[in-house]
């Protein structure tokens, strides 16, 4: 479903962003993406939505490859991926409501379906009562529900989350997780950037740890626990070849 | 349609900044067209002045009418000609009298030699031309002299070729402060909107999607930033022919080629400033 090989990416002004990237994540799986602040994370999500192209090697997403998109790919693409941020990216003079609709209205779904999607989603992310409020009327944590609403009403394959709980306190950031994990159950693949490591530790998924670029621990390929970023680290490479889907 | 709406919903969530682009594509426009007027009405003047040029061939006092006729018709097939007149005798005195009241008394006796005034047509008279027809005409052996005041139709034509030139800089100059103005202010409502874009993106809507309300909105701005500055132009011009002198206004062509000329200018400014973000983000 989702393949890097031999990713690299290079920056004009701040160099090598990333390097020697391999790996692949499966329909349904839950992937962690960890590492200090600077380490890729961010970098790679880029990728995986086409935001932003490898300066070598190859990204493969669900049949669209980094090499050939064309930007009507990269748009039909993006309908079947949900993105969430850090920082929410709501849009502030609309509802909860009318921010989910706006996504399915950008990508012309049809009008009779959307009323129905909105009200699903919004069910979903346990939000039904506070379609009408608008971002500044909601808690941190309500906000980033919007988003993962508006993210999951076009049924996407995958969810890339990239530091959603960033901005969130305890209580929210577990609630949010939680989410996630549900979505996750129902089917939809999740990656997700985080450097909070408490929540890394305390569930089970799979995690790829990044360190000045490179993947240094995939727990797919050698299952050992994950460490603090501040440990010695040892390189582990991530041969490509096995089954996607 | 959708398209139309989404430009629309825009322009009411900001109605200020969508009135300011207005105003403000108006009022670059105004000076462009406050420009186009002078240029219009200077071009004008330039014409009525260059309507008197003409080539005059002083006939001897010997010549029969038949030859004058016969000269008259061949002067008028010339491709540069536009009209032959023939001044007798009497006519050049009686015009000489009215044109220099003052040496009525000069004029007494008889002495102003019959002409042929020959008018050329528009386009044709330039100080090459005008020596040209006047070359061919000396060659008629009747012919005494020949006079078209060639000093004056070499500055004339000096003039015209000078306001031309500047003219057309100072035109391309306005244009181009009018074209970045619209694009700096269109870019105003893009970068207003740059969440909404990114977002847009994000969740799969095509490039072409996220540009049509822009083109939409710069289109509409610039008909309607045209016709404002059209409004403008028209009232400086009642003002001017009020209380200065008398001039022309556009006519109906140059009007629709002026607001057609603005929502261009709007769709251009809009289709660069949404690509340049588009590329950017």
């Amino acid at each position: 479903m989702i393949r890097l090989t031999e990713v690299e990416k290079e920056y004009p002004r701040s160099g090598v962003a990333l390097a020697h990237i391999n790996f692949q994540v499966r329909k349904g799986e839950f992937v962690y993406l960890t590492g200090p602040s600077g380490s890729g994370k961010t970098t790679i999500l880029k990728l995986l939505y086409l935001d932003d192209r490898p300066t070598r090697g190859e990204v493969w997403i669900n049949g669209v490859s980094s090499k050939t998109a064309s930007s009507g790919d990269i748009s039909r693409l993006r309908r079947r991926i949900g993105i969430v941020f850090q920082d929410f990216r709501l849009l502030e003079d609309r509802s909860a409501e009318a921010n989910i609709r706006f996504a399915l209205e950008v990508t012309g779904a049809p009008k009779a379906t959307i009323r129905s999607k909105v009200t699903r989603v919004l069910g979903q992310v346990g939000l039904a009562s506070k379609a009408t409020s608008f971002p500044r009327e909601m808690s941190g944590g309500e906000q980033q529900r919007v988003a993962i609403a508006r993210a999951l009403v076009n049924d996407p394959f995958v969810l890339i989350a990239d530091e959603p709980t960033g901005n969130l306190d305890e209580r929210a950031t577990r609630g949010v997780f939680q989410l996630l994990r549900d979505i996750n159950a129902a089917g939809t693949a999740v990656i997700m950037a985080t450097h909070d490591l408490d929540l890394v530790r305390r569930s089970n998924y799979r995690t790829i740890e990044l360190n000045h670029g490179r993947i240094v621990f995939d727990s797919a390929e050698s299952p050992a626990p994950a460490r603090r970023f501040d440990e010695p680290l040892e390189i582990h490479d991530t041969p490509t070849g096995t089954e996607s889907i | 349609m959708r398209s139309a709406r989404e430009a629309l919903t825009a322009s009411s969530r900001a109605p200020l900044l969508s009135a300011l682009g207005v105003i403000t594509i108006a009022f670059s426009l105004f000076a462009f067209g406050l420009f186009g007027l002078v240029a219009i009405n200077i071009r004008k003047a330039l014409d009525q002045v260059e309507e008197r040029v003409e080539v005059r061939a002083f006939l001897s006092d010997s010549t029969d009418i038949e030859s004058v006729a016969a000269a008259m018709k061949d002067v008028g097939e010339f491709p540069e000609v536009n009209r032959v007149d023939y001044v007798s005798k009497e006519q050049a005195l009686e015009r000489a009298r009215r044109e220099m009241g003052e040496f009525a008394d000069v004029f007494e006796a008889g002495v102003l030699p019959a002409s042929i005034e020959v008018h050329l047509r528009a386009g044709q008279r330039s100080p090459a031309a005008v020596k040209s027809v006047a070359d061919r005409i000396k060659t008629y052996h009747f012919v005494d002299d020949v006079r078209y005041g060639e000093e004056w139709v070499e500055k004339l034509y000096r003039m015209r070729n000078i306001a031309t030139v500047s003219g057309i800089a100072l035109g391309i100059a306005f244009a181009t402060v009018a074209v970045i103005i619209i694009g700096a202010t269109i870019r105003m409502t893009v970068l207003a909107r740059a969440k909404e874009i990114s977002i847009m993106r994000l969740v799969g809507a095509t490039d072409m999607f996220i540009r049509l309300p822009f083109l939409i909105d710069g289109l509409v701005k610039g008909v309607l930033g045209g016709l404002l500055a059209l409004l403008f132009v028209w009232i400086a011009n009642r003002v001017v022919n009020e209380y200065f002198i008398q001039t022309i206004f556009f006519n109906r062509e140059l009007i629709f080629l002026g607001v057609v000329g603005g929502a261009l200018m709007g769709v251009l400014g809009s289709l660069v400033s949404v690509g340049r973000h588009l590329r950017r983000v």
